[in-house]
């Protein structure tokens, strides 16, 4: 390792105890005294509760305690919220119904908690979580958005008529209307975006400890944002005030959005703990809870309609969405099919107008939530399915159609709130086709064809909003937090770095990236520099990881931190060296008089601030320097996908022959990373486009649970993509970091979908393109062909 | 999973004294679905009893085309036999795409087929290939062994010893993974025993798809004795009332995907 500033492929430093098994993820951290948790769960979508009998449970070896929702309530731990108030277009504010950490009067889903048993060792507590009778009065739940909309449906949450907690609207109807009016053409599609379970590779795991004599908490959990979580549990469901409660989050095996929200387990494991007079308790889920209570992405509804004037310019776009929030409200439920989503619907396009309808209704299902992408996906689905439609309606080449239609004038103010600062949406495409042999696509078509295999080539030119986010733009929006970073850079007195963040790597390489602009600043090899991230004793304050925001606004944190360090340390130098503060340089490690061989090693330097012998006058000591910086604008990752399928009609089967990225990140600061990004991106794609489903029955038992009926994609399903960078600095930030972390999952489904499609020849295909789904659409083909 | 007490049995007659002994026994030979159903907490035996140290009972010999398989013979075993891979390569190649390498490396083929698991791969072979079962008290044909789902005719403390058949003059096996699991969602084993050129024998084992699990295509046999050849299965239907349903396809997929399978397996077998 030696000095890899800004721009070098720098292998992970955290791969060597990842790779080699010494990780140290929550559920690897044992402490004396420690107890565990298990929690009685609902086998039913919807029921009263009427009866819980622990008494045979509680008689059980190694047992300490039973509670239930009525127990927690009644110790006044507060229900869970949802952090982003969203108002209908009527101005009334979203009806939110009551959520308990345990259930109290009914359960909702299958899996919500209605008790937990603490033991001594896992498998009493297993033992007597089975022996707990829990007398249920089932009742008729409801499944899907549309049926819980319908008359004589059953009402979830007694705040929510119709099931329905909010009817929101964004851009100008009537403009939108009159549009129409004019309009030549007119395309529409009905689309449905799959419900996905984010499956990270570690499941949810909590260790909550308490000092009875300190009357302290401490909690190890799998968390993306544990100061947000110590707030939140301290403020809103009253476990414990912040300075009595530490939130520690270690290692994190992946989190895709899962692991932003506070759920229901962290919260009682807290506070069984000191109910139950215990030193600690442990909850790691295993995979069939982690199915059951890990919230779920995406599910929605959709009916798009775009107008076209006679030179096939977009003049308007009109949407209706219906979202399924599941049983309850979880923490940025709210935001995701609102202001994640509709603000997205311009894509890449200079729309005029444009108007959307989101509801969001309750239904009895895990509560959905952001997953990788967060309602971007879900535009993009939207926007790129409609513009390679339109194209096949129009008689145009849909590549045409995109450019005849892009944004080239920055900044350009869409219709939905977003002004979009940068970008060239040429070039991306440009690029993809051109890595892709766009050109020669029908030569290999008419190959494929030759095998009695079907071919087909599909692109989605995709736009999206990360570094969430300035925060007053976003408490205007109705987030209850703001969405600024902090960071804390300390220079030892040997000269070495510890770099404090707000950000929380859970595989995105933190320890590697944001010790690459130290580096970079100061010319000194990565060993001599250490990420400190996931504790709240140790980090002042953060807002987290997720929404592609921990370098755009985690790292222009840092950076903020990095200029005040670096004229601290050129103060003392130029008063060490007798010499103009301007005239001193800092680069490889040494810091020096420009046009001159005076100079000084960084160590003494750092040295020199910590003996504090010869400080200019007036200077504290020290080398540490904090800042907050809060972004002035979201930014704007774009690119282009291109997906090229062959696919087999006699069972369905579609392979990808070939995937292309082009994508617009900014300013790369490790392009090793930044590529594995964009491979899971994609993974995460392909898998919603072609496998991932989270199916219910009408019972509302989650058929899709394990591994044996949710496909994840596997190695063999993917090709070696393709991919590339083109760049565009984002002006917002110091650094020009646009972030790159979801936009493989959000522009890779319509690629696919739109290659199967094109494949097919005709639209009447359902996402996942499963290879049963797929037959029956080449069947449906063939039988609108025999019809004509 | 459940307590449950684990004893290794030293021969055939100590398994079966072992299991009338206890109280709700279970043989183990691989336990590649029986521990997974435990540690759910589906299955609780009071005592497993672990077959696969039996000495010499996972011996596989194949003399001329005459093959005997050991009951706790792994996958990964006949996957990689060299005289097995010469007379029957067939069987060797179903073994060899059995789930994953841990599956193969502890799996068995008399576990597999005493589950009988409607999605199992072997039980298709082992009709196709009329395979003899032999138990610790019986020998019986393949067809007779095989009952219904998860259903065999094992009796109470009987277990599978070994399985013999003689090797076809050609065969291949053809399967359609579920798309999560990568069980057969439709698995057809077709095997050319020679017989006459007037009356030449074809067996056709099918897993994977129907309701009633593991079964033969009498109509299918028939059609590829006059001729063995993919295209003679077009005139056959596969009746898509028996057929299973279920996320990853409806009777009416799974009924396509035997026939394609069926197809493609007679084309593998040449």
């Amino acid at each position: 390792m030696g000095v890899e500033g800004i721009g070098a492929r720098v292998l992970r430093k955290e791969d060597k105890r990842f790779i080699t098994g010494k990780g140290r993820y929550t559920d690897d951290h044992n402490v004396q005294g420690q107890h565990y948790a298990v929690f009685v769960r609902s086998p039913h979508a919807y029921a009263k509760i009427k009866k819980i009998n622990i008494k045979n449970a509680m008689k059980m070896p190694g047992i300490v305690g039973i509670f239930d929702g009525k127990q927690l309530t009644g110790d006044g731990i507060g229900n869970i919220i949802c952090g982003w108030m969203v108002h209908s277009k009527d101005g009334s504010p979203m009806n939110m119904g009551a959520w308990s950490a345990l259930a109290t009067e009914y359960v909702r889903y299958v899996g919500d908690a209605v008790a937990v048993v603490v033991g001594e060792t896992l498998a009493q507590a297993q033992a007597a979580a089975e022996a707990v009778d829990v007398d249920y009065k089932v009742l008729k739940g409801v499944v899907s958005a549309e049926e819980a909309m319908a008359s004589g449906a059953p009402q979830l949450h007694p705040e929510a008529a119709n099931n329905i907690i909010f009817d929101w609207e964004i851009g100008d109807e009537a403009a939108t209307d009159a549009a129409f009016e004019s309009a030549a053409n007119v395309v529409e599609i009905d689309i449905r975006n799959n419900r996905l379970v984010p499956n990270p590779m570690e499941p949810r795991a909590a260790l909550a400890q308490y000092d009875a004599a300190e009357d302290h908490f401490t909690l190890h959990t799998t968390s993306q944002n544990p100061h947000v979580a110590r707030l939140v549990l301290s403020a809103f469901y009253q476990v414990a005030p912040e300075n009595k409660l530490r939130v520690i989050a270690p290692d994190v095996g992946g989190g895709f959005g899962a692991k932003i929200y506070i759920y229901p387990e962290e919260i009682v494991c807290l506070w069984a703990a000191k109910k139950a007079g215990v030193e600690a308790i442990k909850w790691t889920a295993d995979r069939g809870e982690a199915f059951l209570t890990d919230a779920h992405g995406r599910d929605h509804v959709s009916k798009a309609r775009m107008a076209f004037d006679a030179n096939n310019k977009i003049v308007g776009l009109k949407v209706e969405t219906l979202a399924n929030l599941g049983a309850y409200m979880s923490l940025f439920s709210s935001s995701v099919p609102t202001y994640l989503y509709a603000t997205l619907l311009s894509g890449q396009y200079n729309i005029p107008n444009i108007h959307a309808n989101v509801k969001t209704v309750y239904t009895n299902t895990v509560p959905v939530d952001a997953y990788r992408g967060a309602g971007r996906p879900e535009a993009t689905y939207l926007v790129e399915r409609m513009m390679t439609t339109a194209a096949r309606q129009l008689g145009i080449d849909p590549a045409e159609l995109r450019r005849t239609n892009f944004v080239r004038e920055f900044p350009h103010q869409t219709p939905v709130i977003m002004c979009y600062d940068a970008g060239d949406f040429d070039a991306s495409l440009d690029a993809a086709m051109k890595a892709s042999d766009y050109a020669n696509f029908g030569k290999r078509k008419a190959k494929s064809e030759k095998k009695g295999m079907m071919r087909g080539i599909g692109m989605s030119c995709y736009i999206e909003a990360c570094g969430i986010a300035p925060s007053a733009a976003v408490g205007s929006l109705g987030a209850g937090v703001g969405l600024w970073e902090s960071a804390e850079v300390r220079v030892n007195p040997v000269g070495t770095v510890e770099v404090l963040t707000g950000s929380h790597s859970h595989g995105q390489g933190h320890e590697t990236t944001f010790a690459q602009l130290v580096s970079d600043r100061f010319g000194l090899p990565s060993e001599n520099i250490q990420i400190v991230h996931g504790d709240t004793d140790k980090v002042q304050f953060g807002m987290g990881t997720y929404g592609s925001r921990s370098g755009a606004v985690g790292m222009s944190a840092i950076e903020k931190a990095l200029d005040k360090v670096e004229a601290k340390a050129k103060k003392i130098a130029a008063h060490m060296l007798e010499a103009a503060e301007g005239d001193i340089e800092i680069k490889d490690g040494e810091v020096s008089v420009k046009g001159t061989d005076k100079k000084l090693g960084w160590h003494e330097v750092c040295l020199g601030a910590y003996t504090g012998h010869n400080l200019p006058e007036g200077m504290e000591p020290g080398l540490k320097e904090g800042a907050f910086y809060d972004p002035t604008n979201f930014t704007f990752p774009a690119g282009c996908y291109i997906c090229e399928v062959e696919i087999d009609p006699n069972t369905g089967v579609t392979s990808i022959e070939q995937f292309v990225a082009a994508d617009d990140f900014g300013k790369i600061i490790n392009p090793m990373i930044v590529e594995g990004q964009v491979h899971g991106g994609l993974a995460q794609g392909i898998g919603q486009a072609l496998m991932e489903n989270a199916t219910y029955d009408a019972d509302g038992q989650l058929l899709a649970a394990s591994y044996m009926d949710y496909q994840m994609p596997r190695a063999a399903d993917l090709p070696n993509f393709q991919v590339s960078t083109t760049e565009t600095l984002c002006p917002g930030n110091p650094l020009g970091i646009k972030g790159c972390g979801e936009a493989g999952a959000i522009g890779s489904p319509p690629a696919v979908i739109n290659a199967i499609t094109d494949a097919l020849g005709h639209n009447e295909l359902a996402m996942p393109a499963t290879p049963q789904n797929v037959w029956a659409a080449v069947q449906a083909g063939g039988m609108k062909d025999a019809a004509e | 999973m459940y307590e449950t007490n684990y004893t290794r049995a030293k021969d055939a007659a100590d398994a079966a004294k072992k299991s009338k002994a206890a109280d709700d026994a279970a043989y183990l030979s691989g336990g590649m679905t029986l521990l997974p159903t435990m540690k759910q907490r589906l299955a609780a035996p009071s005592d497993l009893i672990d077959l696969t140290h039996i000495k010499g009972m996972n011996a596989i010999t194949v003399s001329r085309k005459q093959v005997t398989i050991g009951a706790t013979a792994t996958h990964a075993e006949v996957a990689t036999n060299a005289k097995l891979m010469k007379v029957c390569p067939s069987l060797s190649s179903l073994a060899a795409h059995i789930g994953d390498p841990h599956v193969r490396n502890r799996g068995t083929i008399g576990g597999s087929i005493a589950n009988n698991d409607p999605a199992a791969d072997y039980p298709s072979a082992m009709i196709a290939l009329d395979a003899t079962i032999v138990t610790n008290k019986r020998k019986l044909k393949a067809e007779k062994f095989f009952v219904g789902l998860f259903e065999t005719a094992l009796k109470e403390d009987e277990f599978v010893k070994e399985i013999s058949f003689t090797a076809p003059k050609s065969g291949a096996y053809a399967k359609f993974p579920n798309p999560a699991s990568r069980y057969a969602m439709a698995g057809v084993f077709v095997a050319h025993h020679g017989g006459t050129k007037a009356k030449p024998e074809i067996r056709v084992g099918i897993t994977g798809a129907s309701q009633d699990g593991v079964y033969r295509a009498k109509d299918m046999e028939k059609a590829l004795a006059a001729n063995f050849a993919p295209e003679a299965l077009d005139g056959c239907t596969v009746d898509e009332g028996n057929m299973l349903s279920d996320i990853h396809g409806s009777a009416a997929y799974r009924a396509n995907l035997v026939k394609v399978m069926a197809k493609r397996a007679v084309a593998a077998a040449g």
